[in-house]
């Protein structure tokens, strides 16, 4: 490793190397960055969610919107696997089925970008222990 | 290159691998690399997380899910779960000693939630041999913007204000210390860190070490700066091999990236650290019988004045500075 020769260059290096910590620095304060639930169950797996996973991960980043990818279990949609959840800050999560590359890409510009809403979206018509 | 989907934090102080977190890390590993996963998974060894009593903690990112007690084999269901089908292993998440129920984010256990970590900003967040990680949470900053910014008398000025007062018990305020020992004249002056934690479970200096010791590094550095000393000796008990371990590490790679040695950052700034092991004496944590270990004589107060910011170290001004003190300092700038 050449030597840090001056502060501003110091200051590039930090540049540099914070991409390195960013998935840890994200994730102390998921609330405030758009959250993005990937069903990765078997059946998700088998629907091609992977490739949606790297996909949003990938394109997220090139168009510089902070956001926490996680994977989760089965949704219990398994006919419309792969299932994405989208958590915009401070809003409810929206689910979205049938998510390929290129629903990924339209989920992306018009609900992230926009809040508008795309086709796809399952509404959730039910209630669990933690509601009551 | 690899592109990370997945962090592991696994807990690398003294308390969690005293139950096997270095074996956890080692199976952690073998399983991910079996199952190819080697480019999306990372499994980082951090300092200590502070929840000593429930480890071995294992933290998997961006989910923020801690794992409690985990043993090493544990570490092929964490993977065949979590990593993979995205399934949280329930049985080894905390349980929440009031209701009952479990608790997968950290952030809502109530041992974190009322934490705002300063002096431990770092530890169980990096990992403390990897001074990369350091400089990309900031480190080395405030050493840079000290040096290049700033005179030594507003540096001073600063941690002043910041109220700071010492942590090895006394609470004397650091800055006026700092100014006492830089208003002192001699040809040569120390900065002296005394990691000589000696009360019977106190953990706090070990755990700073052993978690982010280029905290330690830098403060040091700084007060080099504002008392004019281009050295320092860090006196530490020989009972603390991984803490002596990993400040070894952290000073060898301070050095190649010439954040220690001769003008450092181009400033003109000299400093150099250097190790100094305590046997293990409850009275040389009082800065004037450790002054004397240093000197090699026998561990005994001495009555003050002269203080040791005039009279210290071979009879030379030094200023000593507990660790958990030091490693404040850089968050002032």
């Amino acid at each position: 490793m050449a030597k840090v020769k001056s502060l501003a260059d110091l200051k590039k290096i930090k540049e540099d190397l914070q991409s390195k910590m960013d998935l840890r620095e994200k994730s102390t304060h998921p609330e405030n960055l758009v959250q993005i639930k990937v069903a990765m169950a078997t059946c998700g797996i088998a629907s091609g969610a992977k490739d949606v996973m790297d996909y949003l991960i990938d394109e997220l980043d090139k168009r510089n919107i902070e956001a926490v990818i996680t994977q989760t279990g089965c949704m219990g949609y398994c006919y419309a696997e792969p299932t994405i959840e989208v958590t915009l800050p401070n809003q409810e999560p929206v689910v979205f089925g049938y998510v390929n590359v290129k629903k990924a890409d339209e989920i992306i510009e018009k609900f992230i970008k926009n809040g508008e809403l795309v086709d796809g979206i399952i509404p959730v018509n039910y209630e669990t222990i933690h509601s009551k | 290159m690899a592109k990370y989907k997945m962090h592991l934090l696994v807990c690398g102080g003294t308390g969690c691998r005293a139950s096997a977190s270095e074996e956890i890390v080692k199976n952690l590993k073998t399983i991910i690399n079996d199952k190819g996963l080697a480019d999306e998974v990372q499994v980082i060894m951090t300092g200590c997380f502070g929840f000593c009593e429930k480890g071995p903690i294992v933290k998997v990112m961006p989910d923020n899910t801690f794992y409690t007690e985990v043993k090493p084999e544990d570490a092929r269901e964490i993977v065949e779960e979590h990593v993979v089908k995205g399934r949280k292993v329930t049985r080894l998440l905390y349980t929440d000693p009031e209701n009952k129920e479990h608790i997968s984010d950290s952030k809502h256990m109530g041992f974190y939630k009322k934490q705002i970590r300063i002096a431990l900003r770092n530890c169980g967040f990096i990992n403390p041999e990897n001074i990369d990680e350091y400089i990309a949470r900031e480190g080395y900053q405030a050493l840079g913007k000290c040096l290049s910014e700033m005179t030594p008398d507003q540096v001073i000025a600063e941690i002043k204000n910041s109220g700071l007062r010492g942590r090895g018990g006394a609470g004397f305020p650091t800055g006026l210390k700092w100014e006492i020992t830089r208003k002192s004249k001699a040809d040569q002056k120390y900065v002296v860190c005394n990691a000589d934690e000696g009360d019977p479970g106190a953990f706090m200096d070990r755990s700073v070490l052993e978690g982010d010791p280029h905290s330690v590094i830098e403060a040091m550095a700084i007060a080099g700066y504002c008392i004019e000393a281009d050295k320092g000796l860090v006196y530490i008990r020989a009972e603390y091999p991984l803490a002596i371990e990993r400040l070894k590490i952290a000073i060898k790679q301070a050095r190649e990236y010439g954040l220690l040695g001769n003008d450092i950052l181009g400033t003109g700034f000299n400093f150099d650290i250097e190790l100094r092991y305590g046997a293990g004496a409850f009275v040389c944590g009082e800065e004037t019988a450790l002054i004397h270990s240093m000197e090699g004589h026998r561990g005994e107060p001495t009555l003050k004045p002269p203080f040791p910011s005039v009279s210290g170290y071979l009879g030379k001004p030094t200023n000593v500075n507990n660790v958990e003190n030091l490693c404040q300092c850089p968050s002032n700038y």
